[in-house]
């Protein structure tokens, strides 16, 4: 059952999230870490740059101008399946992306974390509930640094849960199931 | 490479670029935004209304604030119409060209032009070939700026079908989308090119999404409502909505053949025309 009124988490997370299940609707509010591929290359080799304990990740790389962020829409997370790993045996409890992840990752979180989706292209939405604290690894570049930020109720749904519960998933196997009724000779 | 600022053609041109630019890179136009209200309203999923909450918030607040919709304001595909005063020169790709360098600056944009070999930025989204320009004539001198993401660009196919197979173009669609999932950031709008040659199926997908989407055919409306029996739903996490609306454009082709293209676009359907009045 989906909740009716968005389930108010504040980072550091904890033990509350083991509350959440895939689908529910939750405003998340306090300091996330953006970062993509180079930066998770970066952190693996050089450590993570802030305390992981209950930290969230956010798949990001935003529009940065005089230290305001203008735009911060979600990136495809399935580019981060293989470098997750490390951050949530670090301690981290919450990953922020579009489109889900990977069933190792799935796996990973289980127990201990879970994958919350921001809608794609909602860059503008994101920008506005956003203030700038800070950036690490900034020679990445604006794309890749790393980006503290602090967030204001930004509105995210639970897509995969600790128990493993996944809305990605979900929609997949149903997709391939009807693509297979109606399209048979297409199916191989 | 910059004519003088005399040259009225040249001037004018590249303000109406820049102009339609940012109009496309902030605000969506009216006949989409007819279609995704009209989806939200249908849409039963109470995932999927959520992200219909956030898609529509973020349509008012770029567009209340002049900002883009979304961080990647994608590569300038543009589309001219010269009446018959107005002769194809170069000057006319360069006035283009210094329209989108002016709003990768001023709106900004986030310069996604790449050499696609050595991935080297151009870092003003123009260079290597591009701005892409299309060129038609017509009775009034008109810019349309159609910035394409790459989310949505690289879940777009084509194929050469036996030319006895005109049933298979539905499959051919809806298998699309079956394999995009979620990377496309959908609800979608999909393009899609029937006949002409290789090249011309794919132009014609990409021109079908500036086709009006507030209407579809009885035949655009089957693949359509085909697509979203698959249920990926908003941003591939499930619901009635994985489509809004699929547009067909056709040109004759080989009697042996029957090329068609999906190009896939994003809820985000960017585009704006302006007229150049010099």
């Amino acid at each position: 059952m989906v909740k009716t009124a968005p389930v108010q988490l504040r980072t550091p997370l904890g033990d509350e999230i083991l509350e959440l299940r895939a689908g529910d609707r939750v405003e998340l509010s306090g300091i996330v870490y953006t970062a993509r591929d180079e930066a998770h290359l970066r952190m693996q080799k050089e450590g993570i740059p802030f305390d992981p304990k209950g930290a969230v990740i956010y798949h990001c790389g935003p529009v940065v101008k005089d230290n305001h962020i203008l735009a911060a829409g979600p990136t495809t997370s399935a580019r981060m399946n293989e470098l997750s790993g490390f951050l949530l045996d670090a301690g981290v409890r919450g990953l922020i992306g579009k489109g889900g992840m990977g069933s190792a990752v799935r796996d990973q979180l289980r127990g201990r974390g879970v994958y919350f989706a921001f809608t794609g292209g909602c860059a503008a939405l994101a920008a506005s509930h956003m203030r700038l604290e800070g950036v690490c690894f900034e020679d990445l570049g604006m794309a890749e640094a790393i980006w503290a930020i602090r967030l204001e109720r930004l509105p995210l749904v639970v897509g995969i849960d600790y128990e493993g519960n996944d809305i990605f998933e979900t929609a997949r196997k149903k997709a391939r199931a009807v693509f297979l009724k109606h399209f048979p000779a297409r199916s191989t | 490479m910059q004519k003088p600022a005399t040259d009225p053609l040249f001037s004018t041109l590249a303000d109406a670029t820049f102009r339609a630019y940012r109009e496309a890179a902030t605000s969506l136009p009216p006949d989409v935004l007819r279609v995704i209200d009209a989806a939200a309203a249908r849409e039963t999923n109470p995932v999927a209304l959520g992200e219909f909450v956030n898609i529509r918030q973020n349509i008012r607040i770029a567009k209340e604030l002049g900002v883009p919709l979304c961080q990647d304001t994608g590569v300038p595909v543009v589309y001219l119409t010269l009446p018959p005063e107005v002769p194809l020169t170069q000057g006319l790709y360069d006035a283009v060209a210094e329209g989108c360098r002016r709003a990768t600056r001023e709106v900004p944009l986030r310069p996604n032009v790449v050499d696609p070999l050595t991935r080297h930025n151009t870092g003003d989204n123009t260079g290597a070939g591009m701005p892409a320009i299309h060129v038609r004539p017509g009775k009034k001198f008109t810019i349309t700026i159609l910035p394409k993401g790459a989310g949505a660009e690289n879940s777009s196919r084509i194929t050469m079908l036996l030319p006895t197979h005109t049933y298979g173009i539905e499959g051919f669609v809806v298998e699309t989308m079956l394999y995009a999932e979620g990377k496309p950031c959908p609800p979608v709008f999909l393009g899609v090119g029937i006949g002409g040659t290789f090249d011309m199926a794919a132009s014609l997908a990409k021109e079908a999404l500036l086709l009006p989407v507030d209407t579809m055919t009885d035949y655009e409306q089957k693949i359509c409502d085909s697509v979203n029996k698959l249920g990926i739903g908003p941003m591939g996490q499930g619901g009635d909505t994985t489509a809004l609306a699929v547009k067909v454009k056709t040109a004759g082709c080989h009697t042996a053949s029957l090329p068609v293209a999906v190009n896939v676009q994003c809820w985000a359907n960017r585009h704006a025309t302006r007229e150049v009045k010099w």
